[in-house]
């Protein structure tokens, strides 16, 4: 057996250790490479293309003023319906399932598999591991999220040359809050459990079913403001590609009753899905960090 | 601050009604390697656990080179390599990015880190290994890259929680190896075992823990000693040749201290004898005069056992 060569040691406790900005750095740059090392990140990028070449294959095939028709009485711009079709109609999905990708299991499975034991013992702050993860888990949603634009604007411009409309970029600023929001939640219940399984369902169950079930039965039968869903917030993205923004306004339904139709203005989309960021974010980071590796 | 310390002030961890550990105060100082024992369920990972801060103590501190780790955690561990319950690497890395994030974590100089890591998983024997899936290993081979992350810093205080766990019988002879030869280079070592050989090889000094408890903390050579009835204690020497029982009887039985000795098999002796290390030192010297072909003189593995058995049965 070889010897280590000895050393003479510094005194005890008086190592230099990096910055905690400089250990989030290293936790995002290993949490990508296992997120692309694992195939994850590759899976979900094989998604989002399948879900761009279906639509290009569409509206390809029945041409691009049949599935995005903008009838002159209602519509001002071809592009902006056509972007409204597509990217208004397939990211916020696009963006649930990066949340559930990279977001689902990213603290559970720290417990669940044990790689948590390999990390949390060394010294390092466990809001840095936390932090350095929802950071990678960011930067390979924005990758997913950049190559699935790039393939909206590609048939944009196709279609209808460099008219790429305003209103474009400011659904794309809310897609990438509405992820960081989605992110934020996501982490909030992979704090919360400790079976990766678990999380994961429980987030996808939400995110594709249940808030969108609430919602409904909220603003349509109890015709109450669903301003506490995040993804009543989350109308904006689709909403400001329609020619005209919808408002919250009553209206007569079947049989002559009356009923409301709801929809968040862009200040109150941002601020609910802002505060659903911050509250779960803070309170995921307050679960992990009282979370104990028993 | 003289040398490495860790130190358990009145620590409590309860889970629920049932206290995983009570009140144990513990202070270890200094170069050495200090075994812990104690059987399933004692307390041992859950002190090691506070230590490394996975855990939190329900009441008291624990304390790395004087400083709190739940308080400070980042300082405290900053000079701590630890393996804790055989722990799982990303199976998509390879152990040299593994260890590489550890290195980044840790601070490790950049022109440092390539030769450090080669020079731990050599340590190791992971050479071949050193760019391949962890994925793909044993649980042997992931622990051996666990030792590795704990070597990787040159830490001056490791605490191990069986860390021959997983290990073939190679494997476990080179991880004690490994220890033994930080003790020489001024590490504190507390390592948690159920083997008494491997405690009673590389360590100078046991506790032993049960229900929570900590039963007793003192040099190896003083522990053994109480599994004596006569207070003294047990040294087993082994031999180049036989031995006959005339030899055992008159020369060995009659030396300075000794109380009895007896031969096991031609080529064994097992000597009881009165007093401290000072007189432990006396009869090897007195031995080696002999000339008898003595070839090992340790304490007495099954006097461990003794102690060991007696008072974690004193606490059933």
């Amino acid at each position: 057996m070889s010897k280590l060569p000895g050393k003479s040691l510094p005194t005890p406790g008086s190592r230099v250790l990096p910055t905690s900005v400089s250990q989030v750095g290293t936790i995002t740059k290993y949490e990508l490479l296992n997120y692309f090392r694992s195939r994850r990140f590759f899976i979900l990028l094989a998604i989002g293309l399948i879900i761009s070449g279906l639509l290009t294959a569409l509206v390809a095939y029945y041409g691009v003023s049949n599935v995005a028709p903008c009838l002159p009485s209602m519509c001002s711009s071809p592009p902006l319906a056509f972007y409204s079709f597509w990217w208004g109609s397939s990211i916020t999905f696009v963006i649930v399932l990066s949340g559930i990708f990279f977001g689902g299991d990213a603290i559970s499975g720290e417990f669940q598999n044990k790689t948590g034991y390999f990390l949390v013992a060394n010294p390092l702050r466990r809001s840095s591991i936390y932090i350095g993860k929802w950071l990678g888990a960011l930067t390979a949603s924005l990758m997913v999220l950049a190559i699935y634009a790039a393939i909206t604007v590609g048939n944009g411009l196709y279609y209808f040359g460099a008219n790429v409309p305003y209103q474009f970029a400011e659904s794309l600023s809310f897609s990438i809050l509405y992820l960081i929001a989605v992110l934020g939640f996501t982490f909030f219940f992979s704090s919360l459990f400790k079976s990766s399984s678990m999380s994961i369902l429980v987030t996808a169950i939400l995110f594709l079913f249940a808030f969108s079930l609430i919602q409904l039965i909220v603003s349509g039968l109890a015709q109450i403001e669903p301003w506490f869903i995040i993804t009543y917030g989350s109308g904006i993205i689709g909403n400001v590609l329609m020619d005209t923004y919808p408002t919250t306004q009553p209206i007569r339904g079947p049989g002559g009753r009356d009923s409301t139709t709801f929809a968040a203005t862009i200040p109150e989309g941002i601020v609910i899905l802002v505060a659903y960021f911050f509250a779960t974010a803070i309170l995921g980071l307050v679960l992990f960090e009282r979370k104990e590796f028993t | 601050m003289s040398g490495p310390s860790i130190e358990a002030v009145n620590l409590s961890k309860r889970y629920g009604s049932f206290p995983a550990l009570s009140n144990l105060s513990l202070k270890i100082e200094g170069s050495k390697c200090v075994g812990f024992l104690g059987p399933n369920g004692a307390g041992k990972t859950t002190t090691l656990k506070i230590f490394t801060d996975m855990i939190r103590a329900s009441e008291g501190k624990a304390l790395i080179n004087g400083i709190d780790v739940h308080l400070n955690k980042k300082k405290a561990l900053s000079s701590v390599g630890s393996l804790i319950e055989s722990p799982e690497i990303y199976p998509s890395l390879t152990p040299r990015e593994a260890l590489s994030m550890v290195s980044d974590i840790r601070g490790l100089p950049r022109a440092e880190k390539r030769k450090k890591i080669e020079e731990v998983v050599s340590e190791v024997k992971m050479e071949e290994w050193l760019d391949k899936k962890v994925g793909k290993f044993s649980k042997g081979m992931k622990q051996r890259i666990n030792i590795a992350a704990a070597l990787l810093s040159d830490p001056d205080v490791f605490l191990l929680d069986e860390p021959t766990t997983g290990l073939d019988p190679r494997g476990m002879a080179e991880v004690r190896d490994i220890v033994k030869s930080l003790k020489t280079r001024n590490r504190l070592i507390f390592m948690s075992s159920h083997l008494l050989n491997e405690v009673q090889d590389v360590c100078d000094e046991v506790a032993m823990i049960d229900h929570g408890k900590l039963l007793v903390y003192d040099s190896l050579s003083n522990v053994t000693s109480r599994a004596s009835s006569d207070g003294g204690n047990i040294v087993e020497i082994e031999l180049l040749r036989d031995i006959d029982e005339r030899t055992v009887n008159d020369d060995i039985a009659s030396l300075a201290n000794v109380s009895s000795a007896e031969r096991p098999d031609p080529r064994k002796i097992r000597i009881h004898f009165s007093g401290g290390v000072q007189n432990q030192e006396r009869l090897l010297l007195d031995l080696a005069n002999l000339k008898i072909g003595m070839i090992s003189f340790h304490p007495s593995a099954s006097a461990l056992e003794d102690t060991y058995l007696r008072l974690i049965k004193d606490t059933l």
